[in-house]
């Protein structure tokens, strides 16, 4: 915590505030019937991207699931175009051409929300391998969760990215569940950093509600990375607050069990109680981050309301450079 | 324009100039180097094929071998891409892309329009295909048909030596990823080859031979057995207008529906199976757009729909040949 400066938890703070209210909002929305396909909420999540991404900059890639709007979010994509993006509008970040599935923006180093789970860890060591050939430093991080740790990409991509000792990430958010399946069923180990030693390379498990927690893990595997050390599986364990995907009923979950984590391991709530009670900010500092990002929410989702949808023309474009 | 040179040396060209022109152009695949990790000779085989040979000592780290790991080094290619690189990634066979499919088509062909345009993955996936080595069932198929079903890629399909190099080349500086299909039988043939560097442009058709009585649509190795048939057809007074599309898509659809236009008939000679394939897709463009120009019904020369078979007896059966084309043609009579 000591090397966080104000600044530092101010924005770490924006970014997750800014995650929890995107979520409960697109809830919101999609419960009016205004939001089109598929979504899958990260609230309860956001401590893990945070932690990760407040150590990269725009040179730096991310691979993401279908649980992408914290990651985006994390990695700088404009919230007003996402918002947007979700609702379907020509003025979303993929001009409504992707969803909420596939929001990408390739300057700021996110590769996109991926619809196929586990598909993110070879492109992601794509990514390590061009930042490689570059040559200044830059790294890659794949997220990906307890559902996809035992597709066969993501375990080929940590046997390539360490023979090639490619400066790569391997981030899995560790949510408790694979759509509605447990992980102590479709996962043998106790942790899935456990597999790490199967690669030859370190293996981390750390508290995924706990930012601080995040920060330094992430922090210690992406210095590795950048300094040719390799990559790292780091595995934070956390919780989603809302089910796999909008409409999903959540029967699988012990009752109460929702209620139980948004009391008592609510990343933002943790956060919050470490960060005042070391007086590095104050909780009316936190307080006015809470209104300018309601007010930012507020305005996404009216602008995404006001906004055209993609007009015929649109429908044949930008499917190949050129043809 | 003396030189001759054979199909895979111009391969292996071209893959050098482009990695001597443009420093983002790097080579990926089975033992494209061959030898790493063995106390053997390094650069021991240039692709199971040795396709790629000699390019690791002028490249050298440029040229990277990959583990039997279709789906991440194929996937690392396209990220690779997007990331400004451009990659050649090889597979070595390509009824192998089964494996890792889904870099291909949900992947490197959709990023661009998923992304609303702002996407550019300029990879190139060379691969090797086709029948004639008695290789069976998961060695030998033609999936042009299938990749050239997914919009966001383009698909090329090399007949001549000249053609492989001026394609590849095209391919490594286009924009959007390409899948280069190699016909192991063509390897060997020589043909002229210009030693400077130069593209041949995607969606442009090459009218190998002209004529007035019949198109012939001929792709990849078909190109040649569709000569033959019109050589010896033109000893009986019946001259075929032959047409290598050189690239399956783009297609240029202009060059085959001006051609049947003036011919009033048409014969596609495709080595693939017959269901959903690019003799079937020719075939219904050709008579949605010129069905009035047609004399006969059009006819198409495929394998069946069976899988490759292993015998060489049963494979000279299952593949195409002059003299099937020959009785196609005199069928649309």
């Amino acid at each position: 915590m000591a090397e966080l400066k104000k600044e530092d938890l101010l924005k770490a703070y924006r970014t997750m505030r800014e995650i929890r209210d995107f979520e409960e909002r697109v809830h919101k929305e999609f419960a009016t019937g205004k939001i089109p396909g598929f979504v899958h909420l990260y609230a309860g999540e956001e401590a893990v991207a945070t932690g990760v991404c407040s150590h990269l900059t725009d040179d730096d890639r991310i691979t993401s699931t279908h649980r992408g709007h914290g990651h985006c979010i994390a990695k700088g994509v404009d919230i007003i175009g996402m918002m947007a993006e979700i609702f379907g509008k020509k003025t979303g970040s993929c001009c409504g051409k992707g969803g909420s599935m596939h929001i990408a923006d390739l300057e700021k180093g996110m590769l996109g929300a991926n619809g196929i789970v586990g598909a993110g860890g070879p492109l992601g060591c794509g990514a390590a391998l061009a930042a490689k050939f570059k040559g200044k430093g830059g790294v890659a991080v794949v997220f990906f969760g307890d559902g996809a740790s035992n597709q066969g990409t993501i375990l080929e991509s940590m046997n390539l990215a360490n023979i090639w000792n490619l400066p790569v990430i391997f981030l899995a958010e560790n949510n408790g569940y694979a759509e509605s399946t447990g992980v102590k069923y479709n996962v043998p180990t106790p942790n899935i950093a456990d597999r790490a030693a199967g690669f030859n390379m370190p293996g981390v498990t750390v508290d995924g509600n706990d930012f601080f927690a995040v920060y330094e893990a992430a922090g210690e595997a992406i210095k590795r990375a950048r300094e040719g050390g390799g990559p790292t599986l780091l595995e934070c364990k956390t919780n989603r607050f809302y089910g796999h995907f909008e409409g999903d009923a959540m029967t699988y979950k012990a009752p109460g069990e929702v209620k139980r984590q948004r009391e008592e391991c609510d990343c933002l709530k943790i956060f919050a109680a470490k960060a005042t009670a070391a007086g590095l900010v104050t909780a009316a500092e936190l307080e006015a981050i809470d209104k300018e990002v309601a007010a930012l929410i507020d305005e996404a989702v009216e602008k995404a309301l006001a906004a055209p949808n993609p007009t015929e023309a649109d429908l044949l474009t930008d499917v190949y450079v050129s043809y | 324009m003396s030189r001759k040179i054979s199909f895979k040396d111009a391969i292996n060209e071209a893959l050098s100039q482009e990695m001597e022109r443009d420093g983002s152009v790097i080579v990926m695949g089975l033992d494209n180097a061959g030898g790493r990790g063995t106390e053997g000779q390094l650069d021991a085989w240039g692709g199971v094929l040795g396709v790629t040979k000699g390019l690791y000592g002028k490249y050298g780290d440029r040229v990277i071998d990959t583990p039997i790991s279709e789906s991440s080094y194929i996937g690392a290619a396209v990220g690779a891409a997007a990331c400004g690189m451009r990659p050649v990634v090889e597979m070595m066979f390509s009824d192998f892309f089964g494996v890792c499919f889904d870099q291909m088509m949900n992947q490197a062909a959709k990023f661009r329009y998923m992304f609303g345009g702002k996407a550019v993955t300029p990879v190139t996936m060379r691969t090797c295909y086709g029948g004639g080595f008695r290789a069976a069932a998961q060695h030998s198929q033609v999936l042009y048909s299938v990749f050239a079903h997914i919009p966001g890629l383009k698909v090329v399909v090399p007949s001549t030596p000249y053609d492989a190099k001026g394609l590849l080349t095209q391919c490594i500086r286009d924009n959007d990823p390409v899948i280069f299909m190699e016909h192991k039988v063509l390897y060997a043939m020589k043909g002229e080859v210009p030693e400077e560097s130069y593209t041949i442009p995607f969606g442009k058709a090459n009218v190998v031979r002209e004529g007035k009585d019949a198109t012939i649509v001929a792709i990849g190795w078909m190109v040649h057995k569709a000569l033959q048939a019109a050589q010896s057809l033109s000893k009986a007074g019946v001259e075929c207008e032959v047409i290598d599309p050189r690239t399956v898509s783009p297609l240029d659809f202009d060059t085959i529906i001006k051609s049947v236009e003036k011919t009033g008939r048409l014969v596609i000679v495709d080595e693939s199976n017959p269901r959903c394939s690019m003799a079937s897709d020719i075939s219904s463009v050709v008579a949605q757009n010129a069905f009035k120009a047609l004399k006969g019904p059009i006819q198409m020369v495929t394998a069946p729909h069976t899988p490759s078979p292993f015998s060489g007896a049963l494979e000279d059966l299952y593949l195409p040949s002059p003299a099937k084309i020959e009785a196609a043609v005199k069928a649309t009579m």
